[in-house]
């Protein structure tokens, strides 16, 4: 086996040590070198990562790259890491956004240039944490310790309402957590003493404690996603984060959740996520066409980028609890898109801000004639937003509706609606910011994009590209995973 | 020959490439001559493509697979036969002659490059729409084109009604396309596959399998599917309700309305309905839908083009009533019919956009045939295509459009389904109309007293080559296209390609009657189109040139209906009031009541203000007295003995 070198725990902890590095570097007479050690450890970051897809054996869908250690032997705690299908293009994902995240803020951010950038790091190799623990209390750390490096960046380096939207960022998700937390006491109960995620998967449980520990997670996870009507933490929390965080957030916090439906609820309840699919389904599809009928009415850029993220995500756990592999696929194939677009979409307004320090849709317009080539990505990623076909867009959006029509022609009609709603509040933004004649005198002011930026930009251009044009490869790793996973949830527990 | 297949579409992307990423650094006349250049290979190859399918090579094949998931592989790939062909052929035709037209007319613009860059990514989408052997691909051209139509449009991007219109035009076209996908959806969930070849042969299995949408009501699913898929159709061929977008997408530049919004893009929806004839010649009830739809808008489109003072407006609602020509050619199960006339129509509609053009530059972009005439001494070539075009869009026996035309109301006449007596009503009034608007413009611009302004008129001049030369290479299959009739339409030119069920057997009657092209036009005399179209000539040359004040006489005895007609219905006024207005007034309330009032108001602060009155009223407890805290524990002792000792 080539597997016996620790991978998993060399993509968690080299970040985190670099970022570690990177406060050690202290204030601000040593930013530039707190940059460079942010940028070389991210991009590490991301050549430590590719053995992971080189060595991935897409035949299994058993966990692969396992480590297994004692942790707390008293009370059956391990530090059991592991990666699957499901969690390896995260994890990819989540390294591929970090040295983006690094260099959008290499000019922009001046004070505490060393806090901001360590806090990346140690935040992107939590979340790898997230993606590969397969112990339910390793997991809970490293869930819960995501909080802390967000909660930082937004209330520290955020806008003028930032102490408002970190206190609401960081009380929504953690009491959603605490709730998965005793479902996990329970679960240590039931399987006489085992913090085992799989072994949680093989358990026999109850419809009524399925119900109550799927609703537990429920509570967690739809914080996290965000599903309707618990995601009016996100508009407030991406209004004020820098434009790294909103980055960070849209790419990888929001995929936690997804995550966790398919690593927890569905596999630890599969009768309840039965019995509760309609609910889920009507839930998603309530944020599919209300959230983008509210995303159509913003005047603020990030608030509209931010609704429409959660109308995205509304396609994700659409797609999850269709239970069938259209949907599954369909939905995971979303949230790596969405972490691109968003991701992209968040830096078109970054871009955008640092420059007029503004984020009203009104403050602007005429801006293509003066950042011809700033207009011409944003245009791709507008179109990826709205979900042409070429795009990364499209894919996922196709998969999970393909998949819908087979449970309901009306849930497949109303998921449908997001061509047109989609399309209509991205182009209508589009139109008032970018296209008419030079509207103030601070547009005509206007640089194009700087070669950082271009760099930026033309990276996430082709990957959004490159999954519109060629999916096959990305959802080829998931296939049997998500098989397997299907198998798993048909079979009752009761 | 596959690497010829890759050929058609990739040279066209990669002129797209080069002109639209590299256009600053190579500069305007490499961009115009790299772009051409391989617009013009694509040309070469259709059409050695076209002689080889002629012999009888057809091709069905993958060039990769896009997806597999589920059951389900999707793949992109081309299906080369003799409507695809065709389409190549007409395509890439079309494509060049605006390729070099566009020298011309857009030579001193600031965004040449970018131009040509759209127009040949535009060649490519339309061609991956045309060759694919799947729906999913159809889909990407299909949605592909009209993110180009889109960008096009709004080429002049600072120009208020520019932008307007191409947002417009991408949301109307995307209303259509949400019922187009869910079509796809219905059509992947029935027969498991999205493969042309493998859906049309599993088609007659499920013919008879309903489908309950509405609880009580059960439909025929291919009638569901046929009507999803033809409300696509609806979207990107401009039929009526969902036609509002083209008149509009006149705000780019001529050239493109040409090519986009004429010849290629729009005639996609009736091109994808020919291509799944197999499928529609199931459902009588959606061919009836499909009759009704085109029905109206070819009559009261005409009627609107009869009231146009801007000449682009003018051919822009004709493109509309002609649409629905071929929509009802479609409807009547005549689609040999529908994609001769779908043909016929690419040119001649192409001369008299690129004509108008032409006119425009002539008059420094004056659009308005109020401030024409006497136009011929001065372009004559420009004149004489564009009336060689006027009578075959009139339907004049001997050109192009009088065959493809006379074709397709023949049909209607000899089918028999639901729908067919409205629909051939509309046809055969349309006659009339057409002549009329037609040479209504010719009669304004070209002929009687000039009525623009001195300036203008002392720079009246013709167009430079590049514009006069595609116009006088399009005049020629202007006339000599539907000389073809014999074999494409009657004969058995489509015979492997568009299947007609025994009982619609419209075609196949009046190709029993037809007698070579000599013989339909002798017939054509005794018949009532010919004999409306003349009365339609006519009628413009007294209104237009013999008695021109009698028009504004008209106008004032008339004015409810042309106010009616000059406000188009007043379908975009209610378009905006009810579904733009509406949505947003629906999003506003989501937002402010939703999310602000109930979800945030109520319960996350209500939340947190409720924790925050508990604790002020818990931390009166907290008084610091030893007494306070003693008796209370004395109390609760008390309490929780009682309990348990009963």
């Amino acid at each position: 086996m080539s597997f016996e070198f620790p991978l998993l725990s060399l993509i968690i902890w080299l970040p985190i040590i670099f970022g570690i590095a990177v406060f050690a570097t202290g204030n601000d007479r040593n930013a530039q070198l707190a940059r460079s050690i942010a940028l070389t450890g991210s991009i590490l970051g991301i050549l430590v990562a590719i053995p992971l897809y080189t060595s991935f054996d897409s035949s299994l869908a058993t966990m692969q790259f396992v480590e297994n250690h004692v942790w707390f032997e008293r009370f059956n705690v391990n530090y059991h890491l592991g990666v699957d299908g499901i969690s390896m293009p995260l994890i990819l994902l989540n390294c591929f956004i970090t040295p983006l995240v690094i260099v959008a803020g290499w000019q922009v951010i001046k004070t505490r240039v060393s806090q901001y950038m360590g806090a990346f790091l140690v935040m992107s190799g939590i979340v790898n944490g997230v993606f590969s623990s397969l112990d339910a209390i390793l997991f809970y750390v490293f869930w819960e310790a995501s909080l802390i490096p967000m909660f930082l960046i937004i209330g520290i380096w955020g806008g003028p309402n930032r102490v408002y939207a970190a206190i609401k960022f960081f009380l929504y998700t953690l009491l959603g957590s605490l709730l998965m937390l005793i479902a996990f006491i329970y679960l240590y109960q039931t399987s006489g003493g085992s913090f085992s995620i799989q072994d949680y998967h093989q358990l026999a449980i109850p419809m009524t404690p399925q119900i109550l520990i799927f609703v537990a997670f429920l509570l967690a996870f739809a914080v996290k996603v965000p599903m309707w009507p618990v995601h009016t933490w996100l508009p407030d929390a991406h209004v004020e984060a820098p434009t790294g965080g909103s980055v960070v957030l849209a790419a990888i916090l929001l995929k936690l959740g997804g995550y966790g439906f398919l690593r927890f609820s569905m596999p630890i309840a599969p009768d309840a996520s039965h019995y509760l699919a309609d609910m889920m389904i009507l839930l998603s599809l309530v944020a599919v066409v209300y959230i983008g009928l509210i995303a159509l009415m913003q005047a603020d850029m990030k608030k509209l980028i931010a609704y429409s993220s959660v109308a995205h995500m509304g396609f994700v756990t659409l797609g999850f609890f269709l239970l069938n592999a259209y949907g599954i696929e369909g939905a995971m194939v979303q949230m790596i898109s969405h972490g691109f677009i968003s991701g992209a979409m968040f830096l078109c307004v970054g871009v955008l801000y640092d420059r007029l320090h503004s984020r009203q849709i009104a403050d602007y317009g005429g801006v293509v004639n003066k950042m011809p080539t700033f207009a011409a990505f944003f245009m791709l990623f507008a179109m990826a937003n709205a979900g042409l076909p070429g795009t990364s867009g499209f894919v996922g959006e196709f998969m999970v509706i393909m998949g819908t029509i087979k449970i309901n022609f009306w849930y497949a009609f109303l998921a449908a609606t997001t061509l047109i709603f989609g399309a209509a509040y991205t182009l209508w933004m589009y139109k008032r910011v970018i296209f008419g004649a030079v509207a103030s005198p601070a547009v005509e002011e206007l640089q194009d994009i700087s070669k950082r930026e271009f760099v930026l930009l033309a990276i996430l251009a082709i990957s959004v590209l490159w999954i519109g044009i060629y999916p096959f490869p990305l959802t080829e790793v998931m296939h049997a995973t998500v098989d397997q996973l299907l198998a798993h949830v048909s079979i009752s527990k009761l | 020959m596959q690497k010829l297949y890759l050929l058609v579409p990739l040279a066209p992307l990669l002129g797209a490439l080069i002109a639209g990423l590299m256009g600053r650094i190579i500069g305007p006349v490499w961009s115009h001559r790299i772009t051409i250049a391989l617009v013009f290979a694509s040309l070469l190859a259709s059409i050695v493509i076209f002689v080889d399918v002629l012999e009888g090579n057809t091709y069905n094949g993958t060039v990769y697979t896009w997806l597999v998931t589920g059951d389900a592989r999707f793949e992109v790939g081309f299906l080369i036969d003799q409507l695809s062909a065709t389409m190549m052929v007409v395509v890439s035709f079309v494509s060049l002659m605006v390729h070099i037209y566009t020298i011309g007319y857009m030579h001193d613009d600031p965004g040449y490059q970018r131009f040509f860059s759209y127009i040949s990514l535009f060649t490519f989408s339309m061609m991956m729409l045309v060759m694919s052997n799947n729906f999913l691909q159809l889909f990407f051209g299909w949605e592909a084109v009209g993110l180009v139509s889109y960008l096009l449009i709004g080429f002049w991007y600072t120009r208020p009604s520019a932008i307007y219109a191409n947002m417009k035009a991408f949301l109307v076209n995307r209303v259509g396309d949400f019922g187009f996908l869910l079509g796809i959806a219905m059509v992947l969930m029935y027969f498991g596959t999205l493969d042309y070849a493998a859906v049309f042969t599993q088609a007659p299995e499920i013919v008879n399998e309903q489908i309950e949408l509405i609880p009580g009501s059960s439909w025929l699913v291919i009638t569901v599917i046929c009507i999803l898929l033809f409300i696509g159709a609806m979207g990107k061929s401009a039929q009526f309700p969902l036609h509002v977008w083209l008149p509009d997408s006149m705000e780019g530049p001529t050239p493109i309305s040409a090519l986009i919004h004429a010849a290629t893009m729009v005639t996609a929806g009736i091109f994808m309905v020919a291509r799944m004839s197999p499928l529609f010649e199931l459902s009588e009830n959606a061919l009836s839908f499909i009759l009704i739809i085109g029905g109206i808008t070819t009559l009261f489109m005409a009627l609107v083009a009869v009231v146009q003072d801007d000449i682009k407006r003018v051919v822009a609602y004709s493109t509309l009533s002609q649409l629905g020509y071929m929509t009802v050619a479609l409807g009547a199960s005549a689609y040999s019919a529908a994609i001769f006339h779908l043909m016929t129509h690419a040119f001649f509609k192409a001369v008299l956009f690129l004509g108008a053009g032409s006119v425009i530059i002539a008059m420094h972009h004056e659009q308005s045939m109020q401030k024409m005439g006497g136009l011929k001494r001065y372009m004559p070539i420009t004149y004489g295509t564009m009336f060689i075009a006027a009578l075959a869009s009139a339907g004049v026996p001997g050109f192009s459009g009088f065959f493809s035309k006379d074709a397709i109301i023949e049909a209607v006449y000899f089918a028999n389904i639901p729908g067919v007596d409205f629909a051939y009503f509309c046809v055969l009034a349309t006659v009339f109309v057409t002549a009329l608007y037609t040479f209504r413009l010719i009669f304004m611009t070209f002929h009687g007293q000039p009525r623009m302004d001195t300036h203008t008129k002392e720079h009246l001049h013709e167009s430079p080559w590049v514009v006069t030369v595609p116009l006088m290479i399009l005049a020629i299959p202007t006339v000599a296209a539907g000389w073809f009739i014999g074999p494409i339409v009657f004969g058995d030119y489509f015979n492997n390609v568009i299947y007609v069920s025994p009982q619609h057997n419209a075609i196949e009657k009046l190709g029993a009657e037809f007698s070579g092209i000599g013989g339909m036009m002798v017939h054509a005399l005794s018949t009532a189109p010919f004999w409306l179209s003349t009365a339609g000539i006519f009628s413009a040359w007294f209104l237009y040139s013999a008695k021109t004040d009698l028009p504004g006489k008209i106008k004032t005895k008339l004015s409810i209906l042309f106010t009616l007609l000059d406000r188009k219905y007043y379908i975009d006024e209610f378009y905006s009031w009810f579904f733009a207005g509406g949505t947003r007034a629906l999003g506003t309330v989501l937002w402010k009541y939703g999310d602000v009032k109930i979800i945030d108001g109520f319960f996350v602060n209500g939340a947190a203000r409720v924790v925050a009155w508990t604790s002020t009223i818990v931390r009166q407890y907290q008084t610091g007295y030893i007494y306070h805290y003693a008796f209370t524990m004395i109390v609760g002792i008390f309490v929780v003995l009682t309990l348990w000792l009963y």
